[in-house]
């Protein structure tokens, strides 16, 4: 709804030049990543404009650098300033400061609105390669940032950005024993920050709809801890169903019909997973062992489910398909494996590993081959992948009475973790699709 | 940047709130000047969490009642015999060196095992309700055996009919 409002708000041109012969490319297929220089020169801007070009600014360099594809050249360094944004740049000026992409833009204030254009251009070929142009109001400075940020970032790299994009999660406060948890939402970034619930409950593991409008997560406050759901537009909440017993670990399905979560066996002992199709309510049963049958997770095309079960001993990671059936153990490594999650295109399952005392991030494909350790230390949990399938976002628990979990994100290649600035104490990320 | 700040300090104002109105029902014993244990009155919550003891503990990753656990069962059992307008609820937990689902799951099993052994002892199902708090509460604050040991616990938690 909310997007559907944004867009009105905007007119989107999206020029492309042809990409044939196109040599400027990030390399992201193999390893290592060698991030690419780019110069992003000042937004030139109107009268009443200056906050939104210096906003526009920051959130794009802040964006494509902490992607590590990119590394913004210091302006301090630029021989050319741009004046006109119509002129063409003098692009033996940019190949001298090693400027690989070139990006300029103005805003001004048009028709009690802000008009926001960029161009990117590639150096060496002398080429425009993208160009975009934005009507909107001055709140929505940060989101043009950000499509701004995937339209370069999709031009240089050939991949979907995933800037646009917002990252549900539990914010935490108060002593470890008796922390105060709270369902908060905010962009990737970490900025607009904005709690959903008020603390009396203790909320766990939200996850996203496909349509990034609703999330549904997990609340131990009075009565039986239980699943729900959460419309963030209308604010309004609904329970996943009345069992007797508890329900946890709730997450969509592709096409947003149906939750599959775990319940509490009658007896008290085991879980098993379950599937509800939110339209009709009815409720399907899709493992049956005396076991903890938890974190399921559905491939994109929603024809298999991943979850972990303890049914040999320890917790390991399965696969199934999405009506129960061929139920098969595919991490068998040394060490423990957990909250298992289908990556958006479908090639890997990313995890929690625990082995030695030690919490590890990785990803394997579906199969259980090629497992790759991303992260490894004390504590790190629960994968969630950016919607492009290159990043992953995970919580870290810091050691001692004081310490607490704060969230991560890392390379598909194990490469340029970085910290998410949250407020305070976070953990349980999940990233939202792409918004546009 | 502004908007992003203001908001966080209302928050953090909120939390400060909420932490102490926590503190003010914290449900381990506080042994003040005016008492030890010898000081319970008979029936008291302070007589079952001091004298017949409100908690037992757990090995790494099992939910079986451990000897030590059985016998404060036993007696916890004989103590809600005795009193039996008291209504419980069994809190299950984990430590935190497990991933939050299983640690749910893990933490039922652990509530469920108690209940069943204080049925069995002749206490009524109806007095007795479970819940799972997985590693989301726990009661020992380190980053070491000692305090996980004390986190892996079930907690009988008297919640109606003695003061």
């Amino acid at each position: 709804m909310l997007r559907n409002v944004l867009l009105a708000l905007m007119c989107v041109f999206f020029v492309v030049a042809p990409r044939a012969g196109f040599a400027l490319e990030v390399d992201v297929s193999g390893g290592r990543i060698n991030p690419l220089p780019i110069a992003i020169t000042p937004f030139l801007t109107g009268e009443g404009a200056e906050e939104a070009g210096a906003t526009l600014n920051e959130v794009i360099a802040n964006n494509l650098n902490r992607s590590g594809y990119f590394t913004t050249l210091p302006q301090e360094s630029f021989i050319e300033q741009i004046s006109d944004f119509n002129q063409e740049p003098r692009f033996a000026d940019w190949r001298q400061v090693q400027a690989k992409a070139l990006v300029t833009g103005q805003v001004y204030v048009e028709g009690g609105k802000l008009r926001v254009e960029f161009k990117l251009f590639d150096v060496n070929s002398q080429q425009q390669i993208a160009a975009q142009q934005f009507t909107t109001s001055a709140k929505n400075m940060r989101r043009i940032g950000h499509l701004t940020s995937d339209a370069i970032y999709k031009a240089l790299t050939g991949i979907d950005g995933y800037f646009d994009t917002r990252v549900v999660f539990v914010d935490e406060s108060g002593p470890k024993d008796r922390r105060i948890k709270k369902l908060a939402i905010m962009d990737q970034d970490g900025f607009n920050v904005r709690a959903l619930t008020d603390g009396r409950e203790i909320v766990v593991t939200p996850r996203f709809s496909p349509n990034s409008q609703e999330i549904t997560f997990m609340a131990i406050g009075e009565g039986t801890p239980r699943v729900y759901l959460y419309n963030i537009e209308t604010q309004q909440r609904e329970i996943v169903g009345e069992f007797a017993n508890m329900s946890f670990a709730p997450r969509y399905s592709p096409d947003g019909q149906r939750v599959i979560m775990s319940l509490l066996t009658a007896d008290g002992r085991n879980s098993n997973i379950y599937e509800m199709d939110l339209r009709s309510r009815e409720l399907r049963q899709l493992t049956n062992t005396p076991a903890i049958n938890t974190g399921p997770s559905y491939s994109p095309d929603g024809g298999q489910i991943t979850f972990e079960s303890d049914r040999g001993g320890a917790q390991q990671i399965y696969v199934m398909n999405a009506d129960g059936s061929g139920q098969n153990r595919i991490s068998f490594g040394n060490g423990r494996y957990s909250t298992p999650v289908w990556s958006p295109d479908g090639k890997y399952i990313a995890f929690t590993k625990q082995a030695s005392g030690r919490f590890s991030i990785g990803v394997m494909q579906p199969d259980g081959s090629g497992e790759r350790i991303l992260t490894e230390g004390f504590h790190n949990e629960g994968p969630t992948w950016a919607p492009n399938g290159r990043v992953l976002m995970f919580f870290r628990d810091s050691q001692g009475e004081n310490g607490g979990p704060q969230l991560f994100s890392v390379d598909i290649t194990g490469y340029n973790e970085q910290q998410v600035p949250t407020p305070g104490f976070s953990s349980d990320p999940a990233w939202s699709p792409r918004l546009n | 940047m502004m908007g992003r700040m203001a908001g966080f300090k209302i928050a953090v104002a909120c939390c400060c709130f909420l932490a102490l109105a926590a503190c003010s029902k914290k449900n381990t014993p506080d042994l003040g000047a005016d008492g030890g244990v010898g000081q319970a009155a008979p029936g008291s919550i302070r007589e079952f969490e001091l004298v017949v003891g409100d908690r037992i503990y757990f090995v790494v990753d099992q939910s079986d009642l451990t000897p030590e656990g059985t016998e404060i069962l036993t007696k916890q059992a004989a103590w809600l015999q005795q009193y039996s307008n008291v209504m419980i609820q069994v809190e299950g937990h984990s430590d935190e060196r497990g991933t939050r689902e299983y640690n749910i799951a893990l933490s039922a099993r652990r509530a469920t095992a108690t209940r069943e052994f204080l049925i069995a002892q002749g206490v009524n199902p109806k007095r007795i309700s479970s819940i799972a708090y997985g590693k989301e509460r726990p009661a020992a604050l380190c980053d070491a055996e000692q305090c996980w040991t004390q986190n892996r616990r079930a907690v009988t938690v008297i919640t109606s009919g003695a003061s």
